[in-house]
Order: structure tokens, then C-alpha cells, then sequence
């Protein structure tokens, strides 16, 4: 993530320790040096966040990172970020919670990051990447999204991919000063006019125009960057929905069920906000059967439930905690659904795996 | 063709780093790779796992519900892994701490006495070395040669005659694998 922040620009890293994101931090404090970057450890986070804003207004690239309880404490900042129109990418590697809770993979700050943690009316651009791989790209692509809506980017790993280390090629360098000129910062107003980035609107009518100006940009975000990831669809009769670690387990399930010769399929949304609701509603014209597989008590559920209008059943395996199931265990719940609805096939041999846990 | 394995023991036994050094030498042997660590908030004393997957294949899954190898350093890490191991799968187990029965019949175990073997080498510090060379022994899939390329990389590469020690540890793995293996077949 660092490395991949680094070749896209990044220039400017704000943070504050918490496991298990530190190995962020660590790599930023020595890589941003190298390249004539500023590394600050700040005195909380939310300082570190405030630093982040101030950068942002100057027109830099730049990040922040924490984990769950951390990210928390960041929120009036990212709102502000939101209001002020500022492009900044904000990356949590999420821990169990709720309050300090653990250092162990989970999924809990769905809600926080797809509802706006902070206070008004606001969307931040959330990207779930499932692997290294993909995370090095989107971390890439978070500073592309943000400078192009000038909106906060937030990446959702987990403790695990905080963790995991796998092969990963990473893109070209790019030198910050070859990026595109924005004509908003706030630089010093030598020779030109001054110009004004405020989040205080006092006149209702003002803030109103505002806030619906932030409506159009977030509509152009869901029609220009809903991604998802389609896995063995074309003959599923039951999908499993499921984003970032929570999906790498689940494939690995769906391999197992397969070879029993259940026709399961997985939908991955890469972006959480924007959220696939189409493609997924789309999916109930044949599919009736969806399998949400997250690791909290149940919170993408609700978006998948939205997006498919009650065309679906949508069945909920939410395992909160830190708890990191095996891909037995997402395979049990996958074949209990399946026989239980009926969808195997009238000669096939009963492989049941058994009941829900 | 897909290897998943296990490291597991006590914070301090170098669980982590032998499963790094399997991870980096199947990379650079051209393989898919996931590393997975897992670990209390304690540096050392607490429990220790990794898992390591190798594949030929795109690897769905970092997490492993029946690894083909678990490395076991102690003897709890017996009672919560033993179990696990696909049928058929194999064992590695430091004989020099684990004592407790192993209740299955459909696996391979490979006792290898790693606190003695090290202590024989004079660096009682290179036991999880030797299993790193006991566990590609067993699996065929990394070569000594590989790793003792890869050893270069890790920490252990900074000094030379550190590096000399665990490479030569490699070694001491392996035959301790061969002969133990060659024992259970004739059995």
C-alpha cells in the first residue's frame, strides 16, 4: 500500500500508530524520504487527519492510515475533507471491534465507511481490494478517483491483508509534478486572485445549492465507478456475496461446493460506495438464492437486500470478532442454503456437507 | 497442483520466518504464493501461526481448512492442528518438545529432533532452519538449492557466517526428513 501510494504520487503520509496497520507507517517513515516526501507521526488522529486537510488544500497527494478504533477518531475530519471538497485517500485496515476490541481480521466498519462515520450529508468512495495484488492497484487508483471528484477515497482492508504478504507488481513511478494542474488550491494568492475553500455556509439556501452540487458529483461516481468482480455466474443457481478477505475465503469455498457439483457463483463488490446494487438486481432474474458472507454481524447484508427489492432470498453467514472462518466452514453454509431451497440438481448424489453451524 | 501448509508454535521459535522463507523461495521458484501470519499481541510466549499456500493455480483462498503439512514446534500447537491435516498429509513435528500421542493412522509423521540437531550445529537459534529443510524434504516442491538462495534475502543473509550456519541447517533438515521418511515407509 505504501509503495503503490508512493508511485502514485503520494508525497504526504499523516498518521498515528494502531495494529495492525503500523507496517504503513514504518515503510512510509524511510520510503517518503527517498523520494523528498514529508512523514509526520502525529500526536493523535486526529491531528493527523487535520495535516492531511491541510495538504489537500495545498493541492498535494496524501494519505492517512489507522485501524478501526483510529478511524473512528478521524471522522469529523473526513467530513470535513467531504465538505470542503478536498481529494485526500484514508486507508482503514479494519480490526474487531466495537471500542478498542481486537488486533484480528474483521469486516465491522462497513456501515462507518459506506454511511459517512462523520455528520452530514456525504459519501466517501470506498474501495475493497481482496488481495495484495489489488490492493497495490487500488491504493494507485484511490488518488486517481479522488483527484478527479475531489473527494475523500477510502480503502477498507482488514487485519488479515494488513498482514498477508504475496507477490505483487507494481506500476510505473509517477513524479508528482507531472500530474495535472488543479486550479483550486490554496497556494498563496501572489499574482492571481484569492480564493476561498470553506466549509461554513451559513445561509441555508447557500449550503442547500452546495450539498446538491455534492448530489451530482456523488451520482457521477455511481455511474462512472461502480466495480465489481463476477466468479462463476453463468450457471449459478445460488451467489454468494462477499468483498475483500471475506470473498478470498469464499472463492475457495465455492471451489469446494463446485467439485460436488453445486452451481454456486460469487459477486465481489470492489467498490462498497458506490455498492453494485444493478448488476445485482440484474442477478435475480435467474438467480433467487444470494448467500451474504461477511466477517461482522451482518452490515453489507443491508445494501444487498436494498439492491435486490425483495425479488431474492438473502441469507446472512456473519461471523464478527476477529473470527476468520475457513472456507469449510463457508461451504457448509453454502450447501445448507442449496439443499435446503431445493436448487440440486434431481439426480445428483446427496454430497451434503451438513447443517448451518 | 496446490500446497497448503501450517507453521505453528511458541512467539520466539522463528514460526513466522520459516514461513516466510517458504513463501519467498516458492516466489522465486515461479510459484503462487499467499503468506498469511498470525500472532497474540505478545513478542514472545504467545501462540505462533502461519500459513502458507503454493500453487501452480491463481490461490482462492489464503486460509487453509485442511493444509497438506503442518509444522509443529510445540505441543499445543499439536492439539489445535493435528486434527487438521488432510488425510494423507503429513506432520513435522519437533520431537525435541512435542510428546503427546498422535491419534491418526492416515498421516505421515516426521519426528525431527530440531533442539538437539541445532545444538549439534553449534547455533541452537537455526532449529526452525532445520525444519525448513525437513519440511521441503518432505514436500518435494521447494529445492534446498532455492532456499539456500533465498536465505540471502531474509535477515539471516546479513552476515555470512550466519548465512554459511543456516544454509548447511538446511542440509541437516533434509537428511533427518529423508532418513525419518525412509523409516515410515518401511515400517
Amino acid at each position: 500500500m505504501g509503495e503503490a501510494a508512493v508511485r502514485a504520487g503520494c508525497r504526504y503520509y499523516f498518521g498515528y500508530p494502531i495494529t495492525p496497520q503500523n507496517e504503513v507507517p514504518e515503510y512510509m517513515s524511510g520510503r517518503l524520504l527517498q523520494v523528498g516526501g514529508t512523514f509526520v507521526q502525529a500526536e493523535s488522529e486526529l491531528a493527523s487527519v487535520n495535516m492531511v486537510i491541510g495538504a489537500a488544500m495545498a493541492g498535494a497527494r496524501v494519505m492517512t492510515s489507522s485501524s478501526s478504533p483510529g478511524v473512528s477518531l478521524m471522522q469529523e475530519g473526513i467530513s470535513y475533507l467531504a465538505g470542503l471538497e478536498l481529494p485526500a485517500v484514508i486507508a482503514n485496515v479494519v480490526r474487531g471491534g466495537p471500542g478498542l476490541g481486537n488486533i484480528a481480521p474483521a469486516q465491522s466498519d462497513y456501515f462507518q465507511a459506506t454511511r459517512g462515520g462523520g455528520h452530514g450529508d456525504y459519501r466517501t468512495i470506498v474501495l475493497a481490494p481482496a488481495s495484495c495484488q489489488e490492493l497495490c492497484d487500488l491504493t494507485f487508483k484511490a488518488f486517481d478517483l479522488a483527484d478527479k471528484y475531489r473527494n475523500p477515497v477510502m480503502i477498507m482492508g482488514d487485519g488479515m491483508m494488513g498482514q498477508m504478504m504475496e507477490p505483487v507488481e507494481f506500476p510505473e513511478l509517477i513524479d508528482p509534478a507531472d500530474l495535472p494542474a488543479k486550479d483550486w488550491t490554496i497556494t498563496g494568492a501572489k499574482d492571481r486572485p484569492s480564493r476561498v475553500i470553506l466549509s461554513l455556509l451559513l445561509n441555508p439556501k447557500v449550503l442547500e445549492d452546495h450539498n446538491f452540487k455534492l448530489v451530482r458529483k456523488y451520482d457521477a461516481v455511481t455511474r462512472e465507478e461502480t466495480d465489481w468482480e463476477e466468479y462463476m455466474l453463468e450457471d449459478a443457481r445460488q451467489v454468494v456475496v462477499a468483498y475483500g478477505t471475506a470473498a478470498r475465503i469464499a472463492k475457495g469455498a465455492i471451489k469446494r461446493v463446485r467439485e460436488m457439483g453445486l452451481k454456486v457463483g460469487l459477486l465481489r463488490p470492489k467498490t462498497l460506495w458506490p455498492f453494485p446494487d444493478k448488476p445485482l438486481k440484474e442477478l435475480t432474474r435467474v438467480v433467487r438464492q444470494l448467500l451474504v458472507f461477511e466477517m461482522s454481524a451482518g452490515q453489507m447484508v443491508e445494501d444487498v437486500r436494498l439492491a435486490v427489492e425483495g425479488q431474492a432470498q438473502v441469507h446472512l453467514y456473519g461471523r464478527p470478532g476477529g473470527v476468520i472462518p475457513t472456507p469449510d466452514e463457508v461451504a457448509h453454509q453454502i450447501s445448507h442454503y442449496y439443499y435446503q431451497a431445493g436448487l440440486m440438481d434431481k439426480d445428483q448424489p446427496s454430497g451434503r456437507l451438513g447443517g448451518a453451524a | 497442483m496446490t500446497n497448503k501448509m501450517i507453521f505453528a508454535g511458541f512467539g520466539g521459535q522463528g514460526v513466522l520466518l520459516m514461513g516466510f522463507i517458504t513463501a519467498l523461495t516458492a516466489m522465486r521458484q515461479g510459484k503462487n504464493v499467499t503468506y498469511l501470519p498470525a500472532y497474540g499481541a505478545e513478542v514472545r510466549g504467545g501462540t505462533a501461526n502461519c500459513t502458507v499456500v503454493i500453487s501452480d493455480e491463481e490461490i482462492a483462498s489464503p486460509v487453509a481448512s485442511n493444509p497438506d503439512y503442518v509444522i509443529v514446534m510445540n505441543n499445543p500447537s499439536l492439539v489445535r492442528f493435528a486434527n487438521m491435516v488432510a488425510p494423507g498429509g503429513t506432520l513435522l513435528i519437533n520431537s525435541s518438545l512435542v510428546h503427546g500421542e498422535i491419534k491418526r493412522d492416515d498421516v505421515t509423521v516426521v519426528p525431527v529432533p530440531l533442539n538437539e540437531l541445532a545444538h549439534e550445529l553449534g547455533e541452537d537459534r537455526s532449529a526452525n532452519v532445520i525444519m525448513v529443510g525437513a519440511l521441503a524434504q518432505a514436500t518435494g516442491v521447494l529445492s534446498i538449492e532455492a532456499l539456500k538462495e533465498a536465505l540471502a534475502e531474509t535477515g539471516l543473509g546479513k552476515k555470512p557466517k550466519v548465512l554459511e550456519l543456516n544454509r548447511r541447517a538446511l542440509e541437516v533438515g533434509a537428511n533427518t526428513a529423508r532418513q525419518a521418511l525412509a523409516k515410515e515407509k518401511s515400517a
